[in-house]
């Protein structure tokens, strides 16, 4: 299965060699959740701030739980704001 | 006391220049900056006005805060009837000139009357004079100020003028002070023009002194200041960043508008984003993005300088734009992008440079943009009208017609109209994406629920600083709300309004609002202002505002009717993206939120509102 990670602002600097745009196609095990994306690819918790899958908003707590499906993508940004 | 208590009001049918006492009854209620100087406002002025007839009064206004050491407190506010709405227009800028205008010895200039030939205010403390502006009259407002400092040999001068956009009628446009900062919304400068007023130049030597608890107010300023730089989003996230990060985030959330709101996520998203302002370029392996910058006593410095490609095709024989110069900020580029389907960053900023140049509003102008290449593509608008191609997407026609606006050439005239009077003429009114004929910003009503009702019930017209729920809705501050339901969002956009009008009455910047709270600002009014200035009376002040402005709108023929979106966003669903199959629950929210505000089911303010808040 894949999916697409995208990172974004200073996450970018943690893609794999590769990635364009901020993005990357990557290889999800079965049942491997958001949280364990996360650890794969070395995020920062303090970095880890705002996490959407497919655009909605994956609650801190419910990372661990929520697996990632073929096709989807997986955007991270650190803490950020605009106006 | 943090205010100067010094008005000065400027006549220029006559030509004077009048000092006053600032009104303290008023002060003790209305604090300053937005929320005083529309008090004056609404008690000098007859709301049926025409926005350009001399009869029409514009005052820049400082806040009590603006010019302390208190971090962002450089913010002064122009508030005037708006040409472009029929409504109160408030425009809030940031740079140097606020705090001088305190430094000078003044709280507050009203301008009224209209003078004979072009003028400029030249302010050195507690002198004021009106000048002859008939040489500068026809230039920019980089010309402008460059000139007002030779002239007066005094770089330090601190200036906020208009340029050929609000000259020649454009009806959105805005003030610019410090080269790139701008009281941007409702056509402030447009009223400015109309006025003859070419410049306001501040000179202050005498710094600010009478803050009432000095110590308290040193202390607190320094524990708050310390909030912002241990808080990821105002001491890393701003400043790295700046607001221009937020594109991909909207755009992923599918809440981007995109091509005059057909769609709502852009392809290019990527392509016009902070990211892709500072990858280094494949021209000139150099990227867009120089540096941030701050306004006057800010410690976050969320400000973007940028340097564009020489080789572009917008500026390859045009040297004087070369150089370092504000932008991108992601409103300006939302709406001269991802509004026109336009993907080229350097044409944004090319259309952002001449937008500060010559006075001009991005938001209304770059979402006009996107109504004319839609009636381009439906074939109401042709080559031979507009003078070019203008499919979506057309970076040259985004540059030409940039060019064509600012400086009142051809089809250019009517662009500058702004898109409710341009859909209008052409018979196809619910193409303009606007609210009281003012154009939308950067977030989508279908996607992001509570910005639909913030947009709907703005005072100004569509606006997102005048409650932005993307802090909630979007970013989790000051708690995460879900953006695709609109239960509880009545309450959250009330919320929002009156916060946000307390902010902007003190003089600092609401982007303090994404590490601070009204109690985090309180303390500091507090020590810095006479009076007792609890929580409560601050939360009593920002509603106090919000209705008084409603009331000044309704005086002037605004009705419920005015409390609406296109019905493109009640009735064509987002197209994809979380909020697929999703329209805009304004319709429904509206009726609880003229509850909540204590008015009537029309959307007046009751009497026992207006009795409570002492309206």
């Amino acid at each position: 299965m894949q999916a697409k990670l995208k990172l974004f602002a200073s996450l970018s600097d943690f893609l794999p060699s590769g990635a364009q745009a901020n993005q990357i196609d990557i290889d999800i095990g079965d049942g491997e959740s958001v949280a364990a994306i996360i650890e794969r690819f070395h995020l920062p918790d303090r970095l880890v701030h705002l996490v959407l899958v497919d655009g909605v908003f994956i609650k801190p707590e419910d990372r661990a739980q929520r697996d990632l499906k073929d096709g989807e993508v997986l955007a991270i940004w650190p803490p950020v704001a605009g106006g | 006391m943090a205010w100067t208590r010094k008005v000065l009001r400027v006549n220029l049918t006559d030509g004077t220049c009048t000092p006053e006492d600032l009104n303290m009854d008023w002060a003790m209620d209305y604090l300053g900056s937005r929320g005083l100087a529309t008090k004056y406002f609404v008690e000098e002025v007859d709301a049926t006005v025409d926005p350009l007839a001399p009869e029409n009064k514009m005052i820049m206004a400082t806040g009590p805060l603006t010019g302390t050491v208190a971090s962002t407190g450089g913010r002064y506010t122009v508030i005037t009837k708006g040409p472009l709405t029929g409504a109160i227009a408030c425009s809030n800028s940031g740079g140097y000139f606020g705090a001088e205008m305190k430094f000078a010895g003044w709280d507050m200039i009203i301008f009224e009357g209209k003078s004979e030939k072009p003028v400029y205010l030249m302010v050195e403390n507690e002198t004021a004079q009106l000048r002859d502006a008939s040489h500068l009259w026809g230039t920019s407002t980089w010309h402008t100020e460059e000139q007002i400092k030779k002239e007066n040999q005094d770089p330090l001068i601190r200036v906020s003028s208009i340029g050929k956009a609000g000259e020649s009628g454009v009806l959105y446009a805005c003030i610019v002070n410090d080269l790139h900062r701008a009281a941007g919304r409702s056509g402030v400068g447009t009223v400015m023009g109309s006025k003859n007023l070419k410049a306001v130049a501040l000179r202050g030597t005498r710094g600010l002194s009478g803050i009432h608890d000095f110590p308290a107010f040193m202390k607190v300023t320094e524990e708050k200041k310390q909030i912002l730089a241990e808080n990821a989003v105002t001491g890393e996230g701003l400043p790295s960043f700046g607001t221009q990060v937020l594109m991909n985030v909207i755009n992923e959330m599918g809440a981007l508008p995109t091509r005059n709101h057909r769609d709502v996520q852009f392809e290019k998203a990527n392509d016009i984003s902070a990211e892709a302002m500072a990858k280094p370029r494949e021209s000139d392996g150099k990227a867009q993005l120089i540096t941030n910058a701050a306004c006057f006593g800010c410690t976050i410095g969320c400000g973007r300088i940028s340097k564009i490609d020489k080789e572009h095709f917008t500026v390859v024989n045009k040297p004087e734009y070369w150089g370092a110069s504000g932008g991108l900020e992601y409103e300006a580029a939302w709406a001269l992008g991802a509004a026109n389907g336009v993907g080229d960053l350097e044409v944004l900023q090319y259309a952002n440079l001449i937008c500060n140049e010559q006075g001009m509003d991005p938001i209304s102008f770059g979402a006009t943009i996107g109504a004319v290449m839609e009636l381009y593509e439906i074939g109401v608008l042709d080559d031979e009208t507009i003078g070019l191609a203008a499919p979506f997407g057309s970076a040259e026609a985004l540059a030409e017609l940039v060019d064509m606006t600012a400086n009142g050439v051809g089809f250019g005239k009517e662009i500058g109209l702004g898109s409710k009077r341009l859909c209008e003429k052409y018979q196809r009114p619910e193409l303009s994406m606007s609210v009281k004929g003012q154009e939308f910003p950067a977030y989508d009503s279908r996607a992001i629920q509570g910005m639909g009702l913030t947009y709907a019930t703005s005072n100004r017209g569509a606006c997102h600083l005048r409650s932005y729920t993307v802090s909630s809705e979007v970013l989790g501050i000051p708690e995460k709300t879900d953006p695709l339901t609109t239960e509880g969002k009545p309450g959250l956009v009330m919320a929002f309004q009156d916060a946000t009008a307390a902010f902007d009455a003190s003089g600092l910047c609401i982007f303090t609002s994404f590490a601070w709270t009204l109690a985090d600002i309180q303390p500091q009014i507090d020590a810095a202002c006479e009076g007792d200035w609890s929580l409560e009376k601050l939360s009593e002040v920002g509603e106090r505002i919000w209705n008084m402005e409603k009331v000044f709108n309704l005086e002037a023929g605004l009705t419920k009717d005015d409390d609406k979106l296109p019905e493109r966003l009640t009735t064509e669903p987002a197209k994809e993206g979380p909020a697929k199959g999703l329209v805009s629950g304004v319709p429904e929210m509206l009726p609880e939120y003229y509850e909540l505000r204590g008015w009537d089911t029309d959307g007046k303010p009751k009497a026992e509102t207006l009795g409570r808040l002492g309206l």
